[in-house]
Parts: C-alpha cells; structure tokens; sequence
C-alpha cells in the first residue's frame, strides 16, 4: 500500500487525541476551583525538589513576561524549523522531478 | 521537559558540563569534517537540526494530566552520530534556555548530556544493531526513535536523583522523578517513533544517495525499500 505508513502515524496521532480527550474529561470532572491540569512535567519534578526545602541558586535571567510572549516564542521556533524541513524537502522534490 | 534553571546544585552542574564537553569537542570537528568532505550531506544535517526545533518546541499533554515535549533528537544520533547530535541539541537548549527561561543556562550540560548525548547515542546503537541484524528499516528507525525520547527523560531523572537522593536514597528519588519526566514521556515518544520513521521514509524517497554516502544504507535495501513503497 502506498499511503500505508502516513495512515498508521494518521491513525496513532488520532488515537493520541482521543485518548486526551477522555482523559481531560476525567481530569476536570475530578480537579478543584482554581486547580489547573497539564502543567508541565520540569515544574512538577522542581515542586518535588523544592518540597524538599531546596532553594534554586539561581533564577534565569530573563524569562518571558507572559504566557501569551511565551507562546510566541515556541511558536516562532517551531516556525523557523518547519521552514527549514519545507524548504530542503521541496527543493529535493524538485530538483528530482527536473533530472 | 529540562533541568530548570537553578535546580542542578554544585558540585552535579559542573559534573554534567565536563562530562558533555568531550562530546561537544568531537561533534564540532566530525562537523567540520562532514562539512570538508560530504558536502552533499549538509541540507540533510540542516533536516535533523530543524526537526530538534519543531519537536522540542511542542509540549504535548501526555495521560496522566501533566505535559511534555519530545526532543528530535533521535533523527540527528541515526543520522549523524550523538557527537553531532549533541551539538544540534546544544544550539536549541540555548535557544530554549535564554528566550524561554525553559531549561537554564547553569543546568546546560545536564540538559545537553540528557537530551543531545544520551538520547542519541540510544538511537545511533539501536540503528545500527538492527540494520546489521537486517531488521526492517523502518521499524528500527521507529524503535530508534522512541527509545531514543524516552532514555532522554530517563536520563533527566538519574541527573535529578543523583543531585536530590532526598530521604529515600538515589533508587527511591529515581523512582519519584521517572514518575514524573519517564511516564508522562511514554506516549510521546511513541508519537515521535513514528513522526521520525515518517521522515526517514521521504529521505529514503527523495535523497537515498545521501543515506548509502553516510553508510546509513546499502544500495540494495534502498533498491527494495523504494519498490516497497511504489
């Protein structure tokens, strides 16, 4: 089969949605006001540390002011590695198709 | 996920930088070698270093109700080694580290040795034992991939149970850590184990020349690999 490859990874991204879905809806049903899920996994390992009474030495020196900058951010690293990818993928489709 | 800032007490962050200093070195000048003399293999190493862009920037909510984000770094340590790989993730933790405020600069070489070295190196061992073994290539590149994610966070959590044993010992803070970076990674490691075979798929379609240059592939298994597929 020619697409079979790009309909499994399709259909496992599908599975990986739904499965989400299901379990957000488990998640909220249970979660208290104010509560808030799917925070990241580095600041639950560093609520762990810190219930330890640790202190971080240092604090990073810039942070972005906004979770709104924030997301600008990752999106524009996204951004500039898809181009990337695009680019060099289309230019080797290309430079098949003319040889 | 990455070591925050400030969260690698001394003397473990400077540990983590002279053990991923050597790494860095010989990446840097297999790179420079690669560029000398396989120059056609450039746009490719371009491919791998965007891929650890676009992946590391996706957090993706996991299962268990905490979010993560794969590495890309599987696709660079097939590809071209963990050396090279190691320096593709140095540039993004960078990156990551001074715009995001994600990761930090001072737990930069816990983060480079979890992420660019030991991920990688996972991958580059699977994939060649299994191309030896002449285990279908896609599947390996898969299974490459996926480990590859997964032994990063892994790792992330011995650097963090080394650092805070805590009162329960290094096995039982290792276990509190997996807990939190290894489990919620399982599903998105898997997720990329199969983003990552994709793209090798379209290597292997557009650009094979480039694959048997690197001695990733012979020229037979492409031969069968691209009738596979037509």
């Amino acid at each position: 089969m020619k697409y079979g490859m790009e309909i499994a990874v399709a259909a496992l991204i599908i599975v990986f949605a739904a499965v989400f879905l299901v379990q957000d809806a488990a998640i909220q049903a249970t979660l208290g006001d104010g509560e808030e899920a799917w925070g990241g996994a580095d600041g639950e390992a560093a609520d762990l540390i810190e219930a330890s009474g640790y202190e971080p030495w240092t604090e990073p020196f810039w942070a972005p002011p906004s979770g709104e900058v924030e997301s600008l951010l990752f999106a524009l690293q996204a951004a500039i590695g898809a181009v990337i990818i695009g680019y060099i993928f289309g230019y080797w489709q290309g430079s098949r198709n003319t040889t | 996920m990455h070591i925050m800032e400030g969260f690698l007490p001394s003397p473990w962050w400077e540990i983590w930088f002279l053990v991923s200093l050597p790494f860095i070195v010989i990446g840097l000048y297999q790179l420079n070698k690669l560029v000398q003399e396989k120059r056609e293999a450039l746009p490719l190493l371009a491919v791998a270093g965007a891929f650890v862009f676009v992946l590391s920037s996706l957090k993706l909510p996991s299962f268990n109700g905490s979010c993560s984000h794969p590495t890309g770094t599987g696709l660079g340590g097939v590809l071209f080694g963990p050396c090279i790989a190691a320096v593709l993730g140095l540039i993004v933790l960078i990156f990551q580290a001074v715009f995001l405020a994600h990761g930090g600069l001072t737990t930069l070489g816990a983060n480079v040795f979890s992420m660019g070295i030991a991920g990688p190196a996972v991958a580059y061992l699977i994939y060649k034992a299994g191309t030896r073994a002449g285990a279908n290539t896609y599947a390996t590149v898969f299974c490459a991939a996926a480990l590859a994610d997964l032994f990063t966070y892994v790792v992330t959590s011995i650097q963090l149970a080394l650092a805070f044993p805590g009162t329960a010992g290094f096995l039982g803070a290792f276990s509190a850590f997996a807990a939190i970076f290894a489990v919620t990674q399982v599903p998105l490691a898997i997720v990329e184990g199969a983003v990552i075979m994709l793209v090798f798929k379209y290597i292997v379609q557009l650009k094979p020349e480039i694959l048997t240059r690197l001695d990733l592939l012979s020229e037979s298994t492409i031969q069968k690999l691209r009738e596979a597929a037509a």
